[in-house]
């Protein structure tokens, strides 16, 4: 089980996205799954919350500069008939758990259908578990994923990009360590074997945008199950 | 300031024209006036508090024109630019209780609202925001929730650091807002090393953060 010790948030978060993914996000540049991954981010980091608030204000001012261009004369009427339509209801929010709560940052809580431990998990190998989450973006794999303690992913490169975000546990990666609230982006360059912590586990949000080139032969006999 | 200035015009209006709607009265309002973020926030409280129409229209008509001319500059056509003004303040209007003047000027808080309206429209899907409220329940994190980028509130001091960042920052800053371009994107266009550019952004996030700390004050 993964453990949602409290005192494990107060651990520095050391890995934290580029300033250019940070203003690619404020943009409105990322596709919904990395957008996700740094919005998930910057609810736990509030160093990375300020750059993303200070770009939002380049943002502002570049509204603000913009050269205005004329509406139409019935443009304001139009909008002020619309302004007693009713609202769309917001979808239901499914009831989380208190676990659930704790673990999953605001943005993706909005994508989960049901608590962390009633998802439809998913077994890759003995030392993974995958649910995937319904995101936008042909060719591109948003999932949750629980490596269990002491275990290892096994090793691989990538064909496109892979960006982790750690929501609970840790796990260490080409001798640095990943905890709540770390980010890594890897690239087809980056070949990398994470290992669980042997006391919880880890789970993560993992998002592939090709899939991945398994190295290794236990890795190629898993292979066919991890295609996006 | 604006209550007065509705109830009695002090420039000259003719006859016909006096008792037009409230589209006509805003629209020539905001012609003579410069709006500042405190206008601005006053507008957004009004319409938060008490629907305030004629609050609204002020903030239509100051705001309507520039998110057009923002969405033309991203390579939107007009008419499709004009559709997303009209849809983003009509979503300032449902969303206006949740404006917080102590946690952005009203310029940035319509920057995001304009940017998800530009995705939803073209790339037909939400776009994830940070949650803030998250912030305050971690562990770790004693500072009090207003601890808001006080100075980012007052968009001159933005404007006053953009316009002090060196031209090839500037252009890079301009062409992830305005062109919707990825750093890779930029790199490749402007046949630059990925690297330089990542560097140039990490430059222009400094001055910023320069310009832009994080002290509470007062901007009025």
């Amino acid at each position: 089980m993964i453990t949602t010790d409290p005192s494990l948030q107060s651990v520095p978060i050391a890995h934290h996205p580029d300033p250019a993914v940070l203003l690619a996000y404020s943009a409105g540049t990322l596709c919904e799954s990395v957008a996700l991954a740094i919005a998930c981010h910057a609810s736990i980091c509030r160093g990375c919350r300020d750059e993303i608030e200070r770009l939002n204000a380049v943002g502002g001012a570049m509204i603000s500069e913009a050269s205005p261009a004329a509406v139409g004369d019935d443009a304001l009427d139009r909008v002020l008939a619309r302004l007693d339509e009713p609202v769309p209801p917001a979808p239901v929010a499914p009831h989380l758990d208190a676990e659930t709560r704790t673990v999953v940052p605001g943005p993706l809580q909005r994508y989960l259908s049901c608590s962390l431990s009633t998802l439809p998990w998913r077994r890759i190998g003995r030392s993974l578990e995958e649910a995937r989450l319904p995101l936008s973006g042909s060719g591109v794999k948003t999932a949750l994923v629980r490596i269990k303690p002491g275990r290892s992913v096994p090793r691989h490169s990538h064909a496109g990009l892979e960006y982790t975000l750690v929501l609970a546990g840790g796990y260490q990666d080409n001798g640095e360590d990943f905890r709540r609230g770390d980010y890594a982006e890897f690239d087809s360059s980056h070949e990398h074997q994470p290992v669980a912590d042997a006391d919880g586990g880890c789970l993560c949000l993992v998002i592939l945008d090709a899939p991945l080139r398994l190295s290794g032969w236990l890795g190629r006999l898993i292979n066919p199950f991890l295609r996006v | 300031m604006f209550a007065t200035a509705l109830s009695a015009p002090f420039w000259p209006l003719p006859p016909h024209r006096r008792l037009g709607s409230i589209a006509e009265r805003s629209k020539q309002l905001v012609a003579r006036l410069g709006l500042t973020n405190e206008d601005l926030c006053k507008l957004m409280e009004a319409i938060a508090a008490r629907k305030d129409r004629q609050a609204f229209s002020q903030l239509f008509a100051f705001f309507a024109p520039r998110v057009k001319g923002f969405g033309i500059r991203r390579g939107v056509e007009p008419a499709a630019a004009e559709e997303i003004a009209q849809e983003a303040l009509l979503a300032v209007w449902r969303k206006a209780e949740t404006f917080d003047r102590r946690k952005a000027s009203v310029a940035t808080w319509v920057f995001t609202i304009v940017r998800n309206k530009h995705i939803d429209l073209f790339r037909r899907h939400a776009y994830p925001e940070v949650d803030i409220e998250e912030l305050a329940e971690t562990a770790d994190d004693a500072a009090p929730a207003d601890r808001a980028l006080a100075s980012a509130q007052d968009g001159s001091a933005v404007r006053e650091a953009m316009r002090n960042l060196p031209a090839e920052q500037l252009l890079i800053l301009q062409k992830a807002f305005y062109e919707d371009k990825s750093h890779r994107a930029i790199a490749d266009e402007l046949g630059l090393p990925l690297g330089t550019v990542k560097s140039r952004i990490r430059l222009a996030l400094a001055r910023m953060r320069g310009a832009l700390p994080e002290a509470v004050h007062d901007h009025d």
